[in-house]
C-alpha cells in the first residue's frame, strides 16, 4: 500500500526569473531539432535574449513588491540579495549571449567549433577552422548554466545548492573546450576545469554530509539554529564549514583554488570566458555569502581567520602573478583572481555595509569585464585572436578608440576614481573599515598599486609604443559585440560619477533572510 | 549666489570637449581654442580674487555644497581659502603661458612633412588633455571635501600620464608608468586614511568627508599617527620630498617642456598644499610630534637636492633636482609651525611655480633649438641668441632666490620664520642658498657664455610668441619681488587658522606683512 505522498506547495510567481530561463534553455533544445538550418541562430539569440529579458522584468516586479520570503518548502529563498544577484545575472547574461552572437569578427563565422569532439590537429579538426558550418547548441548551455547561476544564490538548501553548482558548472565545462582556434589549449581547458571543478564539487559535497551529520539537517536555517546550540560536535562543524569553503572558493577563483583560472580563461572562446569571469563569478559570490552569513552567522569566529587568510593571499597572488603574464587572457585571469580578493574584503566585513558594497562591486565589475573580454575578442591576426600581450603595441595609432576604450576599462579595473571601478573598490573598503578589518583594507589598497603596474603597462604597450608592421588588425565587430561593449563602458563611466541609484538598491537589498 | 568655482572648472572641461569635437588637421584653430578657454579661466580667476574677502571670518568663500553620494556621506562641496585662491591663481596664469610656449611642440616632435601619418602625435590630444589636466587641478584645490579631493589627487594623474607617454622624450614610457605608479602608491595609502577618516567620523555621528567637520573630531593619538602617515607618504612623493623624490628627476627631464612646467609648478604642489590643508588641522597631535622628522627630510632635501643638480649634465634633469632642494624648504617652512614660515611656505609655492616655470621654458626654448638636453652640447648661445640668454639669467636668478625677485621674499620668510624654532635646521638650509648660486650660475657660464660653436652659431633667437610666454612670469615675479602684500594679506588670515588648528603659537610677535614689506 503506498502512503500518499504530501505534494510540496509551490509559489510559483517568485519562481518565475529561474524557470523562464530554464525554459528558455529547454525550447532552445527543441530549436535545434526542429528549425531549419538556416534561421536557427536567429531564433536561438532570440529566445535566449527574450528569455532572460523576460525573467529580468519578473525580478524587477519581484523586488518592487519588495516582499522577502521562502519558497517551495523553504528551499528556496527570494529576498532582497537574491534578486539583486539575479537581475544582475540577466543583465550580463544577455551581454554574454550578445558576444556569443557574434559572427563577423571570424572569417569562418562565430567564436565557437561546430564539432568539438574531434581530435585536434586532426585533419578534420584542422578543416574545421576554416569550415563556415554554425553550432548552436552552445545558446541552450549558456541557458542551462545561468538558470543555475541564478538558483545558486537563492537556494537555502545545502542539497538544492550542490544542484544548482552542478546545473551551473556542468554546461561550462563543455563550452570551455569550444574555441574555434587553438583546439588543444581550449580541450585542455575543459579538462582541467572538469576535473578541478570535480574535485571542488566533491568537496563541496563532502562538507554538506558532515555538516548534516552536525545539524541533522541541510537546511541553512536549521544549521544556524544548531551553531547556536551547545553539546553539538564542533570537529564536525569545522570540517563542515572547511569543506564546504573550498567548494565555493574554487568557484569564485580564490588563492588557493586559483589555479584553474589562467588556463580556462585563456583556452575557452572569449564570450565564454566573459560569461564565466562576469556571470559565474556573481552566482558564487552569491552563494558563498548566503552560506557563510546564514548558517555560519553566529560562527563567525572560527571561520573568520580563515577567511582573512584567503583574501590576503588572493589579493596577493593574484596582483603578483598578473604582473609576470604576456597573454592578455591570462593577464585579465590573475586580475580577475585579485578582484575576487577585494571582493572577499567585503564579504569578511559581515555587516550592511558590506553585503551592499559586495553586491555592487558584482554588477560593476561584471559590466566591465564582459566589455574588456569582449574588446579582446576584436583584436586578431590571421591565426584567431592576437592575445599576445607584444602584439598590442601600438594599437592606439592604429585604433585609437578600441584602444581607448580598453584603456578606459583597465583604469576601471585598476580603481582609478571617476570609474565604477573605484566606487566599488571603496565600498568594500569602507565597509571592511567599519567591520574592524582595517589590516585587510592596508593589503587591499597596496594590491591596487600592483594591479595599477600591469594594467598601466598594457596602456604602455598600447599607446607609447610604436606600433610593428604585421602587428594585429582590429576587425569591426557586429552591433551585438558593440552594443555589449557600448553598454559596458557607459555603466563604468556613468556609475564611477553617479552611483547613487545603484547603490541605493544595493542597500534596499537589505539582508539575507534567514 | 554665483558659482565660481563650479564655473572656473568645467570651462576648461568645455574647452577640451570643443577640441575634440573639431576636425582633426584644424591645427591652429585647435590651439586657439586651448588658449581662448584658457584665457577665459584666467579673466574669471582675476574677478574672483577682487572679491575675496581676505578680512571675512569664514574659513572657505565662495563655498558650495551638494549631496552626491549619500550611501558614503559624500559631498560635492568646493571652496577656496586664501592658500588655495593663490594656487588657482596660479594654474590661471601658468596654463595659458604653457600652452603658449608649447604651441609648436607637438609638430616638432613628429618634425618632418615627410613623417608618416601613423607616427604623428596628435595636436588634438595634447591640447585636450592639457585642458582636462586643468579642470583636475582646479578641482584639486578647490574641493573642501575629503573624498572629492582624493577623487582629483588621482584622476588628475590620467591626464599626465598620457602627456608624459605620449609627447615625452625617449624614456618617456618609463618615466610615464614611474609617475603614475609612484603617485597612485601614495594615493592609495592615503585612501585607506580617508577611509579610516570617515570610520571616526561615524563612531560619533553620520559618517563624513566633509573637511570642516572632521577638523572638529577629537582623534586618539595612535588613529592620528597613522592616518597622518595615510596622508602625508602620499604628499610626500607628490611634493616630493627626500626620499620620495625619485620619480621627479625622469619624469621633469621626459615630459614635454610645457607639461614639465604644469607638472613641478602645480601638480607637486598639491602634496604642500596638502600638509598644510590636511595634514595639520586634521592631525595636529602627530603634526606636531612628526614635525622635528619631517624637518630633517626637508633639509636634507635641500643639500642633497642642491648637490645632485650640480652634478647633472642634463639641463632638465637639472632644473627637476633644483626643485627637489626648493620643495625642502617649502616642507620646512610648513612644518616649523610659525605664521612667518608658513605664508612664506605659500608664496614659496606660487614663486617657485613662477621662477621655475620660466627656467623651463627657457631651456626648453634652448633644447628646440639645439635638440639636445645636454649642458655640454652648449656653449656661448647668449652671443647668437641674446634674448634667450638674457632671459635665461633672469629665470636663473629667481631660482636662486635674488633680492629684488620674488623668490627671495618667500625664501627669507620660510627661513626666519624656522629659525625661531629650529635655528640648527635652518642654518643647514642657508648652505642650500649658496649651492644654488653654484649650480644656476655654473650653468648658465657654461652654457651661455664662452666661445659660441661653429653649429649654434645660426641659432634663432626668441621669437615674440616665446618672449610673450615668459614676459607675464618674469613681470609677476618682478612685481611680487617688490610688493608682494596683495598675496600675503590674502595667504596670512588662512596661515593664522592653519596654526591656530595645530596649537602653535608664534614664538616672537612678528607680523609677517611687516616683515615682508621690510625687504
Amino acid at each position: 500500500m503506498p502512503t500518499d505522498i504530501q505534494a510540496p506547495s509551490i509559489a510559483y510567481l517568485p519562481l518565475l526569473p529561474m524557470l523562464l530561463v530554464f525554459g528558455a534553455a529547454t525550447l532552445g533544445v527543441l530549436v535545434e531539432g526542429f528549425v531549419p538550418a538556416a534561421h536557427r541562430r536567429v531564433t536561438q539569440v532570440a529566445v535566449a535574449v527574450v528569455g532572460l529579458a523576460a525573467a529580468l522584468g519578473q525580478v524587477i516586479y519581484l523586488a518592487n513588491e519588495n516582499t522577502s520570503r521562502l519558497v517551495v518548502e523553504s528551499a528556496v529563498v527570494i529576498d532582497g540579495p537574491t534578486l539583486f544577484l539575479q537581475g544582475t545575472l540577466c543583465v550580463l547574461g544577455i551581454g554574454s549571449i550578445l558576444l556569443l552572437s557574434e559572427t563577423r569578427l571570424d572569417a569562418s563565422g562565430g567564436h565557437v567549433v561546430s564539432q568539438a569532439a574531434n581530435l585536434p590537429g586532426s585533419r578534420e579538426d584542422l578543416a574545421l577552422a576554416e569550415s563556415t558550418r554554425v553550432q548552436t547548441e552552445v545558446y541552450p548551455l549558456a541557458m542551462f548554466a545561468l538558470g543555475g547561476m541564478l538558483l545558486f544564490p537563492a537556494s537555502n538548501n545545502l542539497l538544492l545548492m550542490f544542484v544548482a553548482l552542478e546545473v551551473l558548472s556542468l554546461p561550462l565545462y563543455l563550452m570551455a573546450g569550444l574555441a574555434r582556434r587553438r583546439r588543444l589549449l581550449s580541450q585542455e581547458a575543459a579538462l582541467k576545469y572538469f576535473l578541478l571543478g570535480a574535485f571542488a564539487s566533491a568537496f563541496f559535497l563532502y562538507g554538506v554530509a558532515l555538516l548534516y551529520g552536525y545539524a541533522g539537517s541541510v537546511d541553512l536555517g536549521d544549521i544556524f539554529t544548531a551553531t547556536s546550540q551547545t553539546g553539538k560536535s564542533d570537529s564536525l562543524l569545522f570540517l563542515g564549514i572547511a569543506m564546504l569553503g573550498v567548494g565555493l572558493l574554487f568557484k569564485v577563483g580564490a588563492v588557493p583554488f586559483q589555479a584553474w583560472t589562467p588556463d580556462v580563461y585563456q583556452g575557452s572562446p572569449t564570450p565564454v570566458t566573459a560569461l564565466m569571469a562576469a556571470c559565474t563569478k556573481v552566482a558564487a559570490f552569491g552563494a558563498l555569502m548566503r552560506v557563510f552569513y546564514v548558517a555560519f552567522g553566529t560562527a563567525k569566529w572560527d571561520w573568520r581567520p580563515m577567511m582573512w587568510a584567503v583574501a590576503i593571499l588572493t589579493m596577493v597572488v593574484g596582483a603578483v602573478l598578473a604582473v609576470t603574464q604576456t597573454d592578455v587572457k591570462r593577464m585579465l585571469a590573475y586580475s580577475s583572481v585579485a578582484h575576487t580578493g577585494f571582493i572577499l574584503v567585503g564579504v569578511i566585513a559581515l555587516n550592511r555595509q558590506g553585503l551592499s558594497g559586495t553586491l555592487f562591486y558584482l554588477l560593476t565589475y561584471g559590466l566591465t569585464t564582459l566589455a574588456s573580454f569582449a574588446i579582446v575578442s576584436l583584436v586578431r591576426d590571421s591565426s584567431g585572436e592576437a592575445t599576445h600581450l607584444a602584439q598590442w603595441a601600438g594599437l592606439g595609432k592604429r585604433s585609437p578608440l578600441v584602444a581607448g576604450s580598453f584603456a578606459f576599462l583597465l583604469f576601471a579595473l585598476a580603481g582609478i576614481p571617476l570609474t565604477s571601478g573605484f566606487m566599488a573598490k571603496f565600498a568594500v573598503f569602507r565597509a571592511a573599515s567599519q567591520g574592524g578589518a582595517t589590516a585587510l583594507v592596508v593589503v587591499g589598497v597596496i594590491a591596487s598599486a600592483v594591479t595599477a603596474f600591469f594594467y598601466a603597462r598594457v596602456v604602455v604597450l598600447m599607446f607609447f609604443q610604436e606600433p610593428s608592421v604585421d602587428g594585429p588588425t582590429v576587425a569591426v565587430p557586429s552591433a551585438y559585440t558593440a552594443v555589449t561593449i557600448a553598454l559596458g563602458i557607459a555603466f563604468t563611466a556613468v556609475l564611477g560619477v553617479v552611483p547613487q541609484p545603484v547603490l541605493d538598491l544595493a542597500d534596499k537589498a537589505g539582508f539575507f533572510l534567514r | 549666489m554665483t558659482p565660481w568655482l563650479t564655473i572656473l572648472g568645467v570651462v576648461p572641461l568645455v574647452g577640451a570637449l570643443l577640441i575634440s569635437l573639431l576636425p582633426t588637421g584644424r591645427d591652429l584653430l585647435t590651439k586657439q581654442v586651448a588658449l581662448g578657454t584658457s584665457l577665459v579661466v584666467l579673466v574669471l580667476t582675476i574677478v574672483m580674487c577682487a572679491q575675496f574677502d581676505a578680512s571675512s571670518g569664514d574659513r572657505f568663500q565662495f563655498a558650495q555644497s551638494y549631496d552626491w553620494i549619500r550611501t558614503f556621506g559624500v559631498h560635492y562641496a568646493v571652496g577656496v581659502d586664501g592658500i588655495a585662491l593663490v594656487l588657482i591663481a596660479l594654474i590661471a596664469v601658468l596654463v595659458p603661458v604653457v600652452l603658449l610656449a608649447s604651441w609648436d611642440d607637438v609638430e616638432s616632435l613628429s618634425d618632418g612633412a615627410d613623417a608618416p601619418a601613423a607616427s604623428r602625435k596628435s595636436v588634438k590630444s595634447f591640447f585636450a588633455l592639457l585642458l582636462v589636466l586643468e579642470t583636475m587641478m582646479i578641482g584639486v584645490f578647490a574641493a573642501t571635501d575629503v573624498f572629492l579631493f582624493y577623487v582629483f589627487f588621482e584622476a588628475m594623474l590620467i591626464p599626465m600620464y598620457f602627456l608624459i607617454g605620449s609627447y615625452g622624450g625617449p624614456k618617456r614610457s618609463y618615466a610615464a608608468v614611474k609617475f603614475l605608479l609612484y603617485s597612485l602608491f601614495g594615493g592609495l595609502l592615503m585612501l585607506a586614511a580617508v577611509i579610516g577618516l570617515y570610520v571616526e567620523s561615524a563612531k560619533v555621528g553620520t559618517g563624513t568627508f566633509s573637511f570642516e567637520a572632521l577638523t572638529k573630531l577629537e582623534l586618539s593619538h595612535a588613529t592620528q599617527g597613522w592616518l597622518f602617515l595615510g596622508f602625508f607618504i602620499a604628499f610626500a612623493i607628490k611634493a616630493p620630498l627626500f626620499p620620495f623624490h625619485t620619480w621627479l628627476p625622469d619624469a621633469g627631464a621626459e615630459a614635454p617642456t610645457g607639461n614639465a612646467i604644469l607638472l613641478v609648478g602645480i601638480l607637486d604642489k598639491v602634496g604642500t598644499f596638502g600638509f598644510l590643508r590636511y595634514c595639520l588641522p586634521l592631525f595636529p597631535w602627530a603634526a606636531r610630534e612628526f614635525a622635528p622628522y619631517v624637518i630633517a627630510l626637508s633639509v636634507i632635501g635641500i643639500i642633497y637636492g642642491a648637490l645632485l643638480a650640480m652634478g647633472q649634465k642634463d639641463m632638465k634633469r637639472l632644473v627637476s633636482y633644483t626643485s627637489v632642494a626648493h620643495f625642502g624648504y617649502i616642507g620646512l617652512g610648513c612644518f616649523a609651525f610659525t605664521t612667518q614660515a608658513g605664508t612664506g611656505a605659500v608664496l614659496y609655492m606660487v614663486n617657485h611655480g613662477l621662477s621655475t616655470g620660466a627656467l623651463f621654458m627657457v631651456i626648453g626654448f634652448l633644447i628646440n633649438r639645439g635638440k639636445s638636453r645636454l649642458v655640454g652640447d652648449y656653449s656661448g648661445i647668449a652671443k647668437a641668441a641674446p634674448k634667450l640668454g638674457a632671459l635665461f639669467f633672469v629665470s636663473g636668478l629667481s631660482a636662486l632666490a635674488l633680492p629684488g625677485l620674488s623668490t627671495f621674499v618667500s625664501e627669507f620668510l620660510v627661513l626666519v620664520g624656522s629659525f625661531q624654532r629650529y635655528p640648527v635646521a635652518t642654518i643647514i638650509a642657508t648652505v642650500g642658498i649658496v649651492l644654488a648660486a653654484l649650480y644656476i650660475l655654473l650653468t648658465y657660464q657654461r652654457t651661455m657664455q664662452g666661445p659660441l660653436s661653429a653649429v649654434h652659431a645660426t641659432m634663432k633667437d626668441l621669437n615674440v610668441r616665446e618672449v610673450a610666454a615668459l614676459a607675464p612670469l618674469i613681470a609677476l615675479m618682478l612685481f611680487l619681488g617688490f610688493y608682494p602684500k596683495p598675496v600675503t594679506d590674502i595667504v596670512n588670515p588662512a596661515v593664522k587658522v592653519t596654526m591656530q588648528d595645530v596649537g602653535a603659537h608664534d614664538p616672537a610677535p612678528t607680523d609677517v606683512a611687516t616683515a615682508a614689506e621690510s625687504k
